[in-house]
């Protein structure tokens, strides 16, 4: 397979040569998000790691709760916004993110990172952009939304598509007003609608049809639920967007982040290092695969 | 579940016995290393096998040893499942019947008749049944008996709300991990090994001999292959589906592999 | 006989006993010598103090499911083939504390600061070594290095073993791995009935072979030896067809032969933990019980194994037949591009220790077959 994958430079050495050790990071402010969902900011307790880690939105941390385990936890930030910080959205869902919710502010939580591809934000200048997200997928693309809408001259017509079951599960709904404001086309929906609710409802894939694409200018960014994906890269492909410029965050089971321990190996890839972040033309032969 | 330290400190913990050999309780009480942290973590506030002293419920944690063998014992089940928060199952007798389940594929008056003097005397039940077909049960601990370690484990994990560690792994990776060799391949003895739910530290096969299955069958086994892989070894008649119905012989899928690998035995011998 | 006219590359005839002494000066160097003995009616790799400790007059019989050990009474320390263990249980071990985490306050983290140890390997086949030099490319790479594997790695001495008298399970040949070894050995013996035969691969093993008591070879010893060789590579009854593997594999994903494996095999992860070249590991939290400290433990771990593949909300492999058709894709397929290599030496331990008995060289021949259907 020759398909080119993202290079993603920003491997700066926030993990040490030691195997699997963290480095500590203290919880500087905790923001409950909606239910069940937490947002953590993080500070490294040694200063000299906080200065040498560098990332890239779409990376992800491999997030340690002593005791619990390690959980593969995106960035929810970028460095600009985050002024040093670790932003870090989670569901508490699993094992180790449900650690997660009894923590307080003080608490340490150990640190290995970062890891994967990040958004091609480079590669897409000059592109319309749709971010087609759902649920707990929109956290992985805010750094992205951030970097967007910070340099806002260097793409086209930017779309924010994202989709959660109910307006109480949509996450960051503070921050959409600016968002619109900078420039970002802001498309919201709900599987069910309540009694304030006067937006859009319907599934993400299902906006995505009803909107108008150039195919041969669009890049998507897509993440949340495999299922939801998988019908934006059906819709995104029948309009004829490339299948290299669909870009798609990929979640698989992930012990150690650098492609060694195996368990998110599927085809040619190691999604840890290899992805999280993939050009779909590089899983087309594999995606549909099922159990694969 | 949640043993919320602040309202309580000290989360009760019951410990109850049904029909079985205490083994499973004594693997509590030989956690001697532990033992002390144990007490300082948890009010062990009824445990007959350690101490005479109850204090009355409601408890927080209850562990049931043993199987259900009596109408009284049916009765009693209920009684415990009302007073405790969160209901472990310890040990296999607890979790699958145990060995006094052999007693559900022959007939239990039999069995009465040949061993009492005068069973009219005897309450018992026809099937030796687990504490889960009963009422509900929250977590269950295989074994017999089971390794004290994830007694730990369990109680560590409720005590700090966690998910406990035991993963679903077959014995054959504690075996490999541990540089056993193969008994199936090297010596030729059937063994349940690949599709039974590790736990033990792969206890019988670093022995020397085949696993009869009292961790209880692994979510994940093919037991078709199973017994297909282990007939040819069986050096007596029936020895695959004897191991089968040990222990665990209660467990669904040691039953209906058990039912498959008797009926493929006598399949073989009609031809 | 003088040590200087011994180089690398030279050949030389040792006396048995010798070949102590030699396990002896390891030893004294700083090394752990381990190797093959018979225990528990099979070969497994563990501490040797010398030749007392090799399984001497011993045979093998391998077969799909089944390994059986045979006397024969000669003076012959490696007539046996390899058994289940293999030797990624010293590079690559099966526990290993990565750290422990104490709270005391705040948690502290505290190293694994074990010493290394430092092995010497006696009786490493070609196989084997083949198998060593493809856990190096996937342990040993730019962008990530294991410091578990790679300061064994650095430290070993690799006494090779060639081998003679290949079982019904091996196909190195096919795989292009053996019998014969060609280089990567410090030392390598090919075994007669009364000497060693030894080739020096390193200037260690030259330094170590030139404090010993030995002979040149004399024209009839290296024929025997040669003959014996070509022989083995003759007798190796088991084949796969290796033509574009990776292709074939990757192309065949909803073949019907993974619907049909799927039914026969257990899960069991046996294949994948006595292979010499699977990789996978786990890492998990030991806690104690008042919470207050843990112990990160790195553990073999398996794609067999049912939860491997979890994520939140199910297991992306919930069947057998997937997590198998997982197994062989990667190891005759993706490996390769991946790490340049082929994940398969041709050892046969995955159709030797299969309780089920399947046979890898048999599956690739019937997704084959059923392409050409």
């Amino acid at each position: 397979m020759t398909t080119t994958l993202i290079n993603t430079s920003a491997h700066s050495a926030g993990y040490t040569d030691k195997l699997l050790l963290p480095h500590w990071a203290e919880i500087v402010k905790i923001i409950p998000e909606i239910e069940g969902v937490t947002t953590f900011q993080l500070k490294f307790t040694d200063p000299e790691v906080e200065n040498r880690y560098r990332f890239e939105p779409g990376q992800f941390n491999m997030l340690y709760v002593p005791g619990y385990g390690e959980a593969a936890i995106s960035m929810s930030s970028d460095l600009e916004t985050a002024n040093g910080l670790l932003v870090h959205t989670i569901r508490h869902i699993g094992n180790v993110t449900r650690g997660t919710s009894r923590l307080k502010v003080g608490d340490v939580v150990g640190i290995r990172g970062p890891f994967g591809t990040s958004w091609p934000l480079d590669a897409i200048e000059g592109l319309d952009v749709v971010i087609a997200c759902g649920g707990i997928g929109l956290p992985p693309l805010r750094g992205a939304i951030y970097r967007i809408i910070r340099n806002r001259d260097k793409y086209g017509k930017v779309t924010l598509l994202y989709g959660a079951r109910t307006p109480k599960d949509l996450i960051y709904p503070t921050e959409y007003e600016t968002w619109q404001k900078a420039g970002i086309d802001m498309q919201v929906t709900v599987d069910r609608g309540d009694e304030t609710w006067t937006g859009r409802v319907g599934v993400v894939p299902m906006w995505f049809y009803h909107f108008r694409v150039d195919p041969h200018k669009t890049a998507v960014l897509t993440c949340g639920p495999e299922i939801m994906m998988r019908f934006v890269i059906y819709e995104a492909l029948a309009r004829r967007i490339p299948s290299d410029h669909i870009y798609i965050s990929l979640e698989r089971n992930m012990k150690c982040g650098q492609g060694a321990c195996g368990h998110c190996q599927q085809g040619p890839y190691f999604i840890c290092k290899d992805g999280p972040v993939f050009p779909f033309s590089a899983l087309e032969n594999i995606f549909n695969v099922e159990e694969y | 579940m949640t043993l919320t330290p602040k309202t309580n400190p000290k989360p009760k913990v019951a410990v109850y016995k049904f029909s079985s050999c205490d083994g499973c309780q004594l693997s509590i009480l030989n956690l001697e290393d532990e033992l002390l942290d144990l007490a300082s973590a948890v009010d062990i506030a009824y445990f007959l096998e350690a101490t005479r002293t109850v204090k009355p419920g409601p408890y927080d944690v209850g562990i049931v040893e043993g199987s259900v063998t009596t109408p009284h014992e049916a009765e009693r089940i209920k009684e415990v499942r009302a007073e405790c928060k969160f209901l472990v199952s310890l040990g296999t007798c607890a979790t699958a019947g145990g060995i006094q389940a052999l007693r559900n594929f022959a007939r239990a008056d039999e069995y009465a008749r040949a061993v009492y003097a005068h069973p009219e005397f005897l309450q018992y039940l026809e099937t030796s049944t687990p504490i889960s077909a009963h009422i509900p049960v929250d977590l269950e601990i295989w074994g017999c008996p089971v390794n004290k370690g994830t007694v730990v484990e369990v109680l560590a994990a409720l005590l700090q709300n966690r998910r406990p560690n035991f993963p679903p792994s077959p014995v054959c990776l504690e075996c490999k991990r541990r540089g056993v060799v193969c008994v199936v391949v090297a010596l030729g003895i059937p063994c349940l090994g690949p599709a039974v739910h590790g736990g033990c530290g792969a206890l019988c096969p670093a022995n020397g001999r085949g696993c009869y299955g009292c961790f209880g069958p692994s979510s994940a086994g093919n037991f078709s292959a199973l017994i297909a892989s282990m007939m040819p070894h069986d050096r007596y008649p029936n020895e695959t589906a004897n191991l089968l119905r040990s222990f665990s012989s209660h467990a669904p899928a040691f039953r209906a592999a058990a039912d498959a690998a008797l009926k493929a035995a006598s399949g073989r011998e009609a031809k | 006989m003088t040590d200087k006219s011994l180089t690398i590359g030279s050949t030389v005839a040792l006396p048995k006993p010798e070949l102590d002494l030699l396990m002896a000066d390891l030893r004294k160097n700083g090394f752990q010598t381990v190797g093959p003995h018979l225990q528990d009616e099979s070969i497994v790799y563990t501490k040797i103090d010398g030749l007392k400790d090799l399984p001497r007059g011993i045979l093998s019989e391998q077969n799909p499911a089944s390994y059986r050990m045979i006397q024969t009474g000669k003076d012959r320390y490696f007539d046996f083939i390899p058994g289940g263990q293999s030797w990624k249980q010293f590079l690559f071990p099966p526990r290993h504390t990565l750290f422990t985490a104490v709270k005391d306050g705040k948690w502290l983290l505290k190293e694994n600061d074990e010493p290394t140890p430092r092995y010497a390997l006696i009786g490493v086949r070609a196989c084997e070594l083949a198998a060593i030099h493809i856990q190096d490319r996937v342990f040993l790479r730019e962008d990530f290095s294991d410091p578990i594997y790679r300061l064994r790695r650095e430290g070993l001495f690799i006494l090779a073993v060639n081998c003679l008298d290949p079982d019904a399970t091996c196909f190195c040949v096919s795989m292009g791995t053996g019998p014969r070894l060609a280089a990567g050995f410090d030392l390598c013996v090919t075994e007669l009935d009364e000497v060693f035969l030894v080739e020096v691969g390193s200037e260690l093993g030259r330094s170590l072979l030139a404090d010993r008591t030995y002979d040149l070879p004399s024209a009839f010893v290296q024929n025997t030896a040669n003959q014996a060789l070509e022989r083995a590579a003759e007798s190796m009854v088991r084949t796969m067809d290796t033509s574009d593997l990776p292709g074939l594999l990757t192309g065949q994903l909803e073949a019907e032969r993974w619907t049909e494996v799927g039914k026969r095999c257990l899960s069991c992860a046996n294949c994948t933990l006595v292979c010499p070249t699977c990789f996978c590991w786990d890492a998990t939290d030991q806690v104690d019980i008042l919470g207050k400290s843990t112990r990160r433990e790195r553990v073999w771990d398996s794609c067999f194994n049912p939860h491997y593949s979890y994520v939140v909300g199910g297991n992306t492999r919930p069947n057998i037949r997937s997590r198998y058709r997982q197994w062989l894709t990667h190891k005759l397929g993706a490996w390769k591009g991946q790490f340049d290599v082929l994940g398969c030496v041709g050892c046969g331990r995955c159709i030797t220790w299969c309780p089920a008995g399947i046979d890898l060289t048999e599956e690739v021949a019937a997704i084959r077959a059923e392409v050409k259907a």
